[in-house]
C-alpha cells in the first residue's frame, strides 16, 4: 500500500491491507478462488462453479404468495443456480429441456459465437422439448451478470439466474463478502395471459390515477387555471402522468434472491468488513430503486464492466442491468437493502446481518411521482402545444418554433402510424438526471454521468456512421416497436462487419426502456460524444436522447431489443445482423 | 469516523487501481481471435494510434458458428408480436325502472391490424318486448386514436310491436378523442333506403381509482320516419346517462345510475301516440364486466 492510507488510524488501515490481499492474492495467482458468499450464508440459493454444467429448465411447483402456483425454472430453484464462471475458461454447459415448448437460455452480456446466444430463431434453432443443446464458448470477460430464458416469456415465470465471471486480473477493490442480490417481479398468472391483459386493458394495474379530489387538491395549492392547464395538457396527449409502470405491484410480488419482502433472504457480515452486492435486475417489467439507509454506496462496477468507483446513497436499476456496490457496516446491527419499485407500488429487501435472525424495518415507500411534459421532452413551452405536438400525425420537422433545443426529427413511419401515440419534441441526454422519482430527494443518486468505465475500449474509432432509431409504442393499444415498427414487420438493421457504428436512441413514448444489444458492447457516450462507460443494456428515459458505440465485430444475427419483457413481446425488438 | 473510513475506502480503492496497473500489466494478447474481441486498453496508455483497431479475422469456423442453420425455425415461434387476443366486455347490463332489462355489450377478436366486432345493444321491456341489435363489423385502426369498421347489422324482429327485423349495412368509427372522450359513430344503410346515425359519447370522471362516474350520451337520428318502430326522421332521441361503478376488480364492476331518453319531434310524437312520455327518466342498476 502506499503513504495515502497510512493517514487513516491503524485499524482501518489494517482491515483494508486485509481486504486487499484476499481479493488479490489469490485471484492475482489465478487460482480458483472459493466461493465467498458459498460460505457466508445458510439460505443462499445454490451456487455452480467450474467449467462444466448441467442446466435442466422444468415446471416447478412454488408458493410465492400463499397460493399455489407453477413456476418454469432451472435446475428446480427460483431464481436459478448462481453460475460462477473463469474468465478465459472454456465452459461448457448442457441445457436439458423438459417442458412441453421449446425453451433457450441466453448469457446476458456475454461476448459468444452467436449459435451460443440462445436466441430461439435467430441464433439457433432452440430446445425443442425434450431436447438438449450443448452451449460451449470461451470466456472473454469478467464480471456480473444474468442468464435467462429468450423464449415465449419463459423468464417471466422464473428462468433467470446469476452469472459470475471471475477476472484473471485482481480486481481494482477489495471486499470481504460477496453477496448476488438478484431482484425480480413474480406473478401467480400464466405470463401470455398477462400479456394478453394488457392487449385488453393495458391500464389495468394503474391504479393511481389522478382523481377529482386531486384535482380539488392541485387547484387549491396551484390555482385553477395551472391546474386546469395541466389536465387540459394530458387530456389532449390523452395521458396519464401516473403511468410509471405497465405493471406493478398490484399484480407483481417482488423478490430479491427469490423471497418476498416479508420473507427476506439474510446476507451476513461481521462489523467492519466490506460487504459487495452484485445487484442484478432479473424482473420482467420492473425498475427498482435501491438503497440501505444509513450505509453509503460504492458502485465499482456497471454491466459487468469496473468503473471508477463512485459514491451514492441509492441507486435505480433497470431491468438487465447489474451493478457491483461495496458496503461497510460497521455496527453490530442489521440493515436491511431496500429495493422499491419505481412506481412506489412494492418493494424487495434483503437483509445484512451480523446474525441470522436479525432484522431492520424497511423504510416507507417514497412518493410516487408524476410524469411531467418535461420528463417526456416537451418542455414547460409545449403545454399550449399539447395536442399538436403530440399527435401522431405531426411532421416536427415542418414546425418552425423558436427553442433553444432543436426540434426533434422523427421517421417518417411513424407519421399517421396507429401504434405510434406520442413523439418527443426536444429531447437531451439527460445523464446526469437521477431520473423521476429520485430528484432532489435529499440522496446522493447515482446517475449514468457517474459511470466511467476503468478501461477505455479497443476500438476508438469514430464511428462511421450513425443509426438513429426511434423507441415508439402505444400505452393503449400496446403495441411497442422502434420507428412504430414492429418487430416482425421489420427488416433487420444490417452492420458491415469490422465497422464502428453510433447508435442513437430517442424515445417517444413516455415510458423507460432499457435497450439491450445482444453480442457486442455498447459503448455509451457522454452529451459531447465522448467515451463514458462500457454497457450491455442502456437505459432510456422518456424525453431522452442517448447515444452509444459499437464494434461490429461479432458475425451473425443478434437480437437488439427492450428489456421490459412485455414490450419485447409487443414489438419492441431488431435483429441486428453483421455481415461480411 | 464514518466519513473518514468511506474517504479511507475510496482512497484504498484508487491506490489499488494504481497498484493493479503497475504491477499487472495486461495480460498478453492471446493470438486466438476470440480472445482479441474482448480486450481492452487501460485508461492511462495512449500508444497505439487512433483508429488502428482490425477486428479479428474470420475463418470458416467463425462463419458457419455465425449463421447456424435454424432448421426452418424462426422468431414467431417464440415471440408473437401480434396474437391472436380477444375480449368480451358488457358496457352496459342492467335492470331499469318500469320492469326492463337493457344491455350494451361489445366483443372482440383479432389481431393489432385487424379485429372483427360483435356488438350488441337492446332492452327488454314488459310492455314493448325485446328491442335489439346485433352487428358485425371489421375494424382497422387507421391513426392512433381512431378505427374505421364496416360490417352489418341485424335488428331483431318485434312481435309486439309489430315488425320484422331489418338489416342495415354500417360503416363507423370508433376511439378516443382528445380529453379522453371514448366517441363512437356509425352510419347505417337499411332496407328500403332507410338511413340511420348512432353517436355516443362516453367519459369516466375518477372519484377514486376505483369508484368511477361514467356520463354518457347517445343519439340516434333517422332518415326518414318509421312509424313501426316509432322513430321520426332527423334527430329522433337522445338517451343520457349516468352510472356510478364501483371496480371490486377491474372487470367486475357493479353499478347504479339514472337514465334520461328525450325524444323530439316526430319521434316525440310517434312515442305520445300510444301514451306514453316523450321524455323519460329512469333509475338503473346492473353490473359491467369483461373478460
Ligand atoms: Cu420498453
Amino acid at each position: 500500500m502506499n503513504d495515502e492510507t497510512s493517514r487513516f488510524p491503524d485499524t482501518t488501515r489494517r482491515r483494508l491491507l486485509r481486504g486487499m490481499a484476499l481479493g488479490s492474492a489469490a485471484a492475482g495467482l489465478g487460482l480458483w478462488r472459493e466461493p465467498v458468499w458459498a460460505l457466508a450464508t445458510p439460505n443462499q440459493s445454490g451456487v455452480l462453479a467450474g467449467k462444466d454444467f448441467d442446466l435442466s429448465i422444468g415446471r416447478t411447483p412454488v408458493n410465492i404468495t400463499g397460493r399455489a402456483a407453477s413456476a418454469i425454472t432451472v435446475n428446480g430453484s427460483l431464481p436459478g443456480p448462481i453460475l460462477r464462471w473463469r474468465e478465459g475458461d472454456e465452459v461448457t454447459l448442457r441445457v436439458r429441456n423438459t417442458l412441453a415448448e421449446t425453451s433457450a437460455i441466453h448469457w446476458h452480456g456475454i461476448l459468444l459465437p452467436a449459435n451460443m446466444d440462445g436466441v430461439p430463431g435467430l441464433s439457433f434453432h432452440g430446445i425443442e422439448p425434450g431436447g438438449d443443446y450443448l452451449y460451449r464458448f470461451r470466456v472473454r470477460q469478467s464480471g456480473t451478470y444474468w442468464y435467462h430464458s429468450h423464449s415465449s416469456l419463459q423468464e417471466q415465470a422464473g428462468v433467470y439466474g446469476a452469472l459470475i465471471v471471475d477476472p484473471l486480473e485482481p480486481e481494482p477493490f477489495a471486499f470481504d463478502r460477496d453477496y448476488v442480490v438478484m431482484l425480480s417481479d413474480w406473478t401467480d398468472m400464466d405470463p401470455h395471459r398477462l400479456f394478453a391483459r394488457l392487449k385488453k386493458r393495458s391500464d389495468y394495474d394503474n391504479l393511481y390515477k389522478r382523481t377529482v379530489g386531486d384535482f380539488l387538491r392541485d387547484a387549491r395549492e396551484d390555482g385553477i387555471t395551472a391546474a386546469v392547464a395541466d389536465r387540459k395538457a394530458w387530456g389532449a396527449m390523452r395521458m396519464s402522468p401516473t403511468d410509471l409502470a405497465d405493471v406493478n405491484g398490484n399484480t407483481y410480488t417482488y423478490l430479491a434472491n427469490g423471497r418476498r419482502a416479508d420473507d427476506d433472504w439474510t446476507g451476513l457480515f461481521t462489523p467492519g468488513e466490506r460487504v459487495r452486492l452484485r445487484f442484478v435486475n432479473g424482473a420482467a417489467m420492473t425498475f427498482f430503486d435501491v438503497r440501505i439507509p444509513g450505509l453509503k454506496l460504492t458502485v465499482v462496477a456497471a454491466d459487468g464492466q469496473n468503473i471508477q468507483p463512485v459514491e451514492v446513497d441509492e441507486f435505480r436499476i433497470a431491468p438487465a442491468e447489474t451493478f457491483d456496490v461495496i458496503v461497510q457496516p460497521e455496527r453490530d446491527e442489521a440493515h436491511v437493502v431496500f429495493a422499491q419499485a419505481m412506481d412506489r407500488s412494492g418493494h424487495a429487501r434483503i437483509t445484512l446481518a451480523p446474525r441470522m435472525g436479525m432484522r431492520a424495518p424497511s423504510p416507507a415507500l417514497d412518493k410516487r411521482a408524476l410524469l411531467t411534459m418535461d420528463d417526456m421532452g416537451h418542455g414547460s413551452h409545449a403545454m399550449s402545444t399539447a395536442e399538436m405536438s403530440c399527435g401522431a400525425n405531426m411532421d416536427h420537422s415542418k414546425m418552425s418554433m423558436p427553442m433553444s433545443t432543436p426540434m426533434q426529427a422523427h421517421p417518417a413511419s411513424e407519421t399517421g402510424n396507429p401504434f405510434v401515440d406520442m413523439q418527443t419534441m426536444s429531447p437531451t441526454p439527460r445523464l446526469d438526471d437521477p431520473g423521476i422519482g429520485l430528484r432532489d430527494n435529499g440522496r446522493r443518486v447515482l446517475r449514468y454521468a457517474d459511470l466511467h468505465s476503468l478501461q477505455v475500449p479497443d476500438d476508438d474509432r469514430e464511428p462511421s456512421r450513425e443509426i438513429e432509431l426511434h423507441l415508439t409504442g402505444h400505452m393503449e393499444r400496446f403495441v411497442w416497436g422502434f420507428d412504430g415498427i414492429k418487430f416482425s414487420d421489420a427488416e433487420p438493421v444490417r452492420l458491415k462487419y469490422g465497422e464502428r457504428v453510433r447508435f442513437t436512441l430517442v424515445n417517444d413514448t413516455m415510458m423507460e426502456h432499457p435497450v439491450h444489444l445482444h453480442g457486442m458492447w455498447s459503448d455509451l457516450e457522454d452529451a459531447d460524444g465522448k467515451f463514458l462507460v462500457r454497457k450491455h443494456s442502456v437505459s432510456i428515459p422518456p424525453g431522452t436522447k442517448r447515444s452509444f458505440r459499437v464494434t461490429a465485430d461479432a458475425l451473425g444475427r443478434w437480437a437488439f431489443h427492450c428489456h421490459m419483457l412485455m414490450h419485447m413481446e409487443a414489438g419492441m425488438m431488431r435483429e441486428v445482423r453483421v455481415e461480411e | 469516523m464514518r466519513g473518514a473510513l468511506a474517504i479511507g475506502l475510496l482512497l484504498c480503492m484508487q491506490s489499488a487501481f494504481a497498484q493493479d496497473h503497475s504491477q499487472h500489466a495486461m495480460p498478453p494478447s492471446s493470438p486466438t481471435t476470440t480472445d482479441e474481441h474482448a480486450q481492452h486498453r487501460e485508461h492511462t496508455t495512449g500508444d497505439d494510434a487512433p483508429g488502428d483497431y482490425r477486428s479479428p479475422v474470420l475463418t470458416d469456423a467463425d462463419r458457419a458458428a455465425a449463421f447456424p442453420d435454424l432448421h426452418g425455425h424462426d422468431m414467431s415461434a417464440h415471440m408473437d408480436d401480434d396474437p391472436f387476443v380477444w375480449m368480451v366486455m358488457a358496457d352496459r347490463f342492467e335492470w331499469q325502472q318500469g320492469d326492463a332489462v337493457a344491455w350494451e355489450g361489445t366483443a372482440w377478436f383479432g389481431h393489432d391490424r385487424g379485429r372483427l366486432w360483435l356488438r350488441s345493444e337492446g332492452e327488454r321491456e314488459r310492455n314493448h318486448g325485446t328491442e335489439a341489435n346485433i352487428e358485425a363489423l371489421w375494424g382497422e385502426p387507421v391513426n392512433a386514436w381512431w378505427d374505421v369498421l364496416a360490417g352489418v347489422r341485424h335488428d331483431i324482429s318485434n312481435e309486439r310491436l309489430g315488425h320484422h327485423g331489418q338489416d342495415w349495412l354500417a360503416i363507423g368509427v370508433q376511439g378516443l378523442a382528445p380529453y379522453k372522450f371514448e366517441v363512437q359513430a356509425t352510419v347505417y344503410i337499411g332496407e328500403g333506403g332507410q338511413s340511420m346515425l348512432q353517436a355516443e359519447v362516453e367519459y369516466e370522471l375518477l372519484l377514486t381509482n376505483k369508484l368511477i362516474l361514467q356520463p354518457r350520451i347517445e343519439a340516434t337520428a333517422l332518415g326518414r320516419n318509421d312509424a313501426v318502430r316509432g322513430i321520426g326522421s332527423g334527430l329522433g332521441e337522445v338517451d343520457a346517462g349516468l352510472r356510478l361503478r364501483y371496480e371490486v376488480r377491474r372487470e367486475v364492476a357493479p353499478y347504479i345510475g339514472i337514465e334520461r331518453a328525450v325524444r323530439f319531434g316526430k319521434t316525440a310524437d310517434f312515442a305520445r301516440a300510444p301514451g306514453d312520455d316523450a321524455h323519460e327518466t329512469r333509475w338503473v342498476a346492473g353490473v359491467r364486466f369483461w373478460f
